[in-house]
């Protein structure tokens, strides 16, 4: 069985766009051979910063031929409809054949595809995947009209079997595909030929290129933290930036560098995010200090000088980096240690927003809804307002204006520095999340306060200037405002109407509205936890569905019912109940809602589900004041035996008017017992 | 030591030939370090020119970036074939710090390479310009690092790479997909080096003023802070404190106008010549986004408004792209200065 090799050499490949580039090229190649009709045992597909290898094993050497037959019309049919099948098949009428069926003729096309051998095959479908390859961004060079990612230099194209090696005829605008191909930029020797994946993978290596990314990543790491073990120090992890930088070499040659005394005193966050954003550099921890004292930088080359200039080079571009930071840093020290008021002057002139006006404006909105805010979370209303007077200060920082990911976490060692209390210095650091559905959710009182007045500025503000997220399309990011008050109320178990919260937001939003908004959020933050979206409903649909606590401890009650068999059959039960009611109400255009009688009752079954329904109420009435859902619905689920029975026994719709009506009051009553704890006519089966 | 007239030859052998751009130095050749920063220059001037490209002198007008030299923005247009290597001055007003920063200016130079089409070989032959400055490559590590270019007041944009030396990013290395709104056909490669930093990189130097400028061995040896520590003072103080913004709004306004006013006007001239005016066009063109950076260093744009300024200038920069396209040097009809008209 031959095997397949393909290589795409071209300029440097963005190192964010190889893994998925490899992987497409996986994917369109293996599709694209298997629908002509080849198969094929295995395949691999790597990538490096100029290379894309697909490596395919067992491949079938030609496709199966393939006899089709077609009926076509018969042979007194209209001449336009022969007309249409000789296109639609591509032959002439004299290819056809003519054939008995029942009483008349029809014509019948037999097509016979032969097989193709692979090499045609492979030569069709890489030039189609070459031509029509889904990189997020392309390009044209020189004079070609070819697009790819960078441009291409030349294809290596193989199928290898017992026989050797064929080079698969394919021509791209002008790249001729070849047996042949280049090691590493500086350290390989010119082009050379190869045999087979596994000659290729081993010439490869000799010309200093390790063609596999993860076999990049382990020796980066290992390098790394082999270099950091010996001087007493450990690497700081960090995953992204080890795929990144993976894709930034061929030949990784890790080098170790101490960060300059001077540096020592910036925050480590700092040293951090310069070295990875600036430098791709791995920060290096001394392990009995904490502090960030080191670096990794990974070369693409082993030099003469082992490495020795690459090094000074990057500790002197360091150094200019961070001597950036450290002046930054000192100058936010003096504004930060006089109370950070130049920042707070400063954000006047910041506009948030044209219709919403300053970013200062924005901060008086946020001091006055956390204090409305801070009795709901247990803090006190100074504390919030001294909080959320300083938690954007740092906006103006020179630091956030060079790293503007450090915001928050500036803001809160400038609040230290300024003396002020560490809770407010947390709530600085905090206020801006949760960011996303998995991340830390604040739990202390005050920067819960000032990271819902945040978020519910931001929501109240765009509604009420009608800059509400629309499809895909949510440039202020108001979906993730509204998922994190929606998880800063239920992991703080915030109480109270989330309406009256919103209205005390910016003035001019429509409450009812954005709650429909926050209602749909949290139902895809539920979904996500696997809850079904008619259990939400059902409880959406009860009072008090604005306290997002009550609705989710109703919904995961809820959840826990229907997830027993009790619960499904009561469902089934009370649909029925419902439905024959509802039938009856419109019939009789009354409601009947008087109340059941016992001395009415026939049956036992009937006598038996009225003491039920009363004995529910008793346990469901007071166990929903408490908000005591599973207790209710622990009630609620007594219920199933009792209206099986009766649905069993007795006959709704009696020829006995008073005994009807008797039962249709019943009914009513298993709706309103059922009805106190969720809508459950919202539910599927 | 060697006194005045004693230097390097400029010219090696000539490095091109039918087969089209050559690099000439081979991978291990090595290169005597440069002393100064005008060594660099010319090493540079003498490597793309020896290579053929014809090597111009800077645009005589404030731009912020070697990009704006029309043998670069304008003839990264059209279907004719070009190859341009020049130095430009640059002037990025907010970029002053009066001298005092050792890494920022509000004056630069910037060293410009636009070929068109981009050759095959282009990566090979910057590399080999590398070497020419005294870049080893047994020691450094050169990388191409994603950086795709985009120029929202040319309506530019282009995919490529910073290239870095050791961590440092040295060039921007750009393929031009679109210039002034129009795709680039066929397309141009463009290669721009920071003169300064990769300077001081060469030369081993900490502080930009303290660069040798010419040879510390000359005569009068001067460093780039003789020739200019005075001006970045003197420009950052009227740049950020002085510069009379009504004046500078007002000259926006009427370079905005003679652009649109010079290209809406007759193509046919007095005597019946067909006249395209497209270079003075864009020399408004770039008037007006020099203006704006200047009004923008002076702090009185608004965020709102330097996206409207931006479009302006842009507007201008695709009108202006949209006249060349239709002259002689830009591929067009033949329309341009002197086919068909009469004689003077």
């Amino acid at each position: 069985m031959p095997e397949l090799l393909i290589e795409l050499l071209s300029e440097e490949i963005p190192a964010r766009m190889q893994a998925k580039a490899a992987f497409d090229l996986k994917r369109i190649v293996t599709d694209g051979l298997v629908e002509a009709g080849l198969t094929y045992a295995s395949v691999g597909a790597f990538s490096t910063p100029r290379r894309l290898v697909l490596s395919v094993e067992g491949l079938s050497a030609e496709s199966k031929s393939v006899r089709e037959e077609r009926k076509g019309p018969r042979v007194d049919a209209p001449i336009a409809a022969l007309e249409g099948f000789l296109r639609s098949t591509g032959l002439s009428k004299d290819q056809l054949e003519l054939r008995d069926d029942k009483k008349t003729q029809v014509y019948f096309a037999v097509i016979e595809k032969p097989g193709r051998a692979a090499a045609a095959v492979v030569a069709d479908v890489l030039d189609g995947a070459v031509r029509n390859f889904p990189w997020p961004k392309s390009m044209r060079w020189g004079t070609t009209s070819l697009r790819w990612v960078r441009p291409l230099k030349s294809i290596l194209c193989l199928l290898v079997d017992e026989g050797g090696a064929l080079v698969v005829d394919l021509d791209i605008d002008g790249i001729k595909a070849g047996n042949t191909t280049e090691g590493h930029r500086f350290m390989g020797a010119g082009r050379f030929a190869v045999t087979s994946f596994e000659d290729y993978r081993a010439k490869l290596w000799k010309a200093r290129v390790m063609l596999d990314a993860a076999e990049r990543e382990a020796h980066i790491w290992q390098g790394a933290t082999n270099l950091a073990f010996a001087a007493g120090m450990e690497v700081v992890e960090d995953k992204d930036l080890l795929a990144e930088v993976a894709g930034l070499v061929e030949w990784p040659v890790p080098l170790m560098g101490r960060i300059g005394e001077d540096f020592l005193s910036l925050p480590p966050e700092v040293l951090q995010t310069s070295m990875k954003e600036h430098q791709k550099f791995f920060s290096v921890r001394n392990p009995k200090t904490g502090r960030v004292e080191g670096f990794v930088t990974v070369a693409n080359v082993e030099t003469t000088d082992h490495g020795a200039t690459i090094l000074k080079g990057n500790q002197k571009v360091l150094s200019a980096r961070l001597s950036d930071a450290r002046f930054f840093w000192e100058n936010d020290l003096r504004v930060a240690k006089a109370g950070m008021g130049d920042w707070l002057l400063g954000l006047e002139a910041v506009t948030f927003h044209n219709k919403l006006g300053s970013q200062a404006e924005r901060i008086a909105r946020i001091v006055a809804l956390g204090r409305e805010l801070a009795p709901l979370v247990g803090a006190l209303p100074d504390k919030v307002e001294a909080a959320a007077q300083v938690a954007k200060a740092d906006l103006r920082s020179e630091i956030v204006g060079e790293f503007p990911e450090l915001q928050g976490l500036m803001g809160m060692y400038y609040a230290r520095e300024a003396g002020m209390d560490e809770t407010v210095a947390k709530a600085a650091r905090d206020h801006y999340s949760p960011l996303g559905p998995t991340d830390d959710v604040p739990v202390e009182a005050v920067s819960v306060a000032v990271a819902l007045a945040d978020k519910i500025d931001m929501l109240t503000g765009f509604w009420a200037i009608d800059e509400k997220p629309t499809g895909n399309k949510d440039p202020f990011a108001l979906r993730r405002a509204a998922l994190g008050v929606i998880r800063l109320l239920l992991v703080n178990g915030v109480r109270g109407s989330l309406s009256s919260i919103l209205s005390k937001g910016y003035a001019g939003a429509n409450v009812s509205e954005l709650l429909i908004f926050l209602h749909d959020r949290l139902k895809v933050f539920l979904k996500y936890q696997g809850i079904r979206h008619d259990i939400i409903d059902a409880c959406l649909a009860m009072p008090g569905n604005d306290d997002l606590v009550l609705l989710v401890k109703r919904v995961q009650a809820l959840q826990g019912l229907m997830a027993t068999e009790d619960g499904t059959n009561l469902l089934q039960g009370f649909k029925r109940a419902n439905n024959i009611l509802t039938q009856a109400e419109a019939k009789d255009g009354i409601e009947y809602s008087f109340g059941a009688d016992l001395k009415f009752a026939e049956s036992e079954e009937e006598k038996a589900l009225f003491k039920a329904l009363e004995a529910a109420e008793q346990v469901i009435g007071p166990a929903m004041k408490l908000e005591d859902f599973a207790t209710a619905m622990g009630a609620m689920a007594q219920l199933r035996a009792p209206i099986d029975a009766f649905f069993t026994a007795v006959q709704v719709n009696s020829d006995n008017a008073i005994l009807r009506r008797n039962r249709l009051n019943m009914l009513h009553h298993i709706r309103v017992v059922c009805g106190g704890v969720a809508d459950l006519a919202r539910l599927e089966n | 030591m060697f006194g005045w007239g004693v230097g390097i030859d400029p010219i090696g052998a000539v490095a091109y030939g039918r087969g089209g751009f050559q690099e000439g130095l081979s991978m291990s050749e090595s290169v005597v370090p440069p002393r100064s920063f005008q060594e660099i220059i010319l090493r540079l001037q003498s490597y793309w020119g020896v290579r053929g490209c014809a090597v111009l002198q800077p645009y005589d007008m404030e731009v912020g970036a070697g990009t704006f030299h029309p043998a670069t923005t304008l003839r990264a247009l059209g279907s004719k074939s070009w190859a341009a290597a020049y130095v430009q001055p640059s002037r990025r007003p907010t970029d002053g710090r009066y001298g005092e920063n050792p890494n920022r200016l509000q004056h630069y130079y910037q060293y410009q390479v636009l070929i068109k089409p981009s050759p095959p070989n282009l990566q090979e032959l910057y590399l080999g310009s590398l070497r020419a400055i005294g870049i080893d490559m047994e020691l450094h590590d050169i990388r191409f690092v994603e950086d795709d270019w985009e120029s929202p007041t040319l309506g530019a944009w282009g995919l490529g790479w910073e290239v870095w030396c050791d961590g440092m990013e040295v060039s921007q290395f750009t393929y031009f997909q679109q210039v002034g709104g129009h795709d680039c056909r066929p397309v141009s490669g463009e290669l721009t080096y920071g003169l300064e930093r990769l300077a001081m990189y060469v030369l081993g130097v900490d502080h930009v003023m303290e660069m040798p400028f010419n040879d510390p061995a000359s005569p009068i040896a001067l460093k780039y802070g003789d020739i200019f520590r005075q001006t970045e003072q003197e420009y950052s103080r009227w740049n950020f404190d002085q510069a009379d913004t009504d004046m500078l709004l007002q000259h926006f306004k009427d370079a905005e106008a003679e652009c649109e006013r010079i290209l809406a006007a007759e193509v046919t001239d007095k005597v019946g010549r067909r006249i395209i005016m497209a270079h003075p066009a864009y020399d408004q063109c770039i008037k007006a986004s020099h203006l704006f950076n200047l009004l923008d260093a002076r702090g009185v744009i608004s965020v709102t408004e330097r996206q409207a300024y931006i479009g302006r200038v842009r507007d201008l920069a695709k009108k202006c792209a949209d006249a060349f396209v239709t002259t002689e040097a830009g591929g067009g009809e033949a329309i341009g200065a002197g086919v068909g008209g009469v004689p003077v």
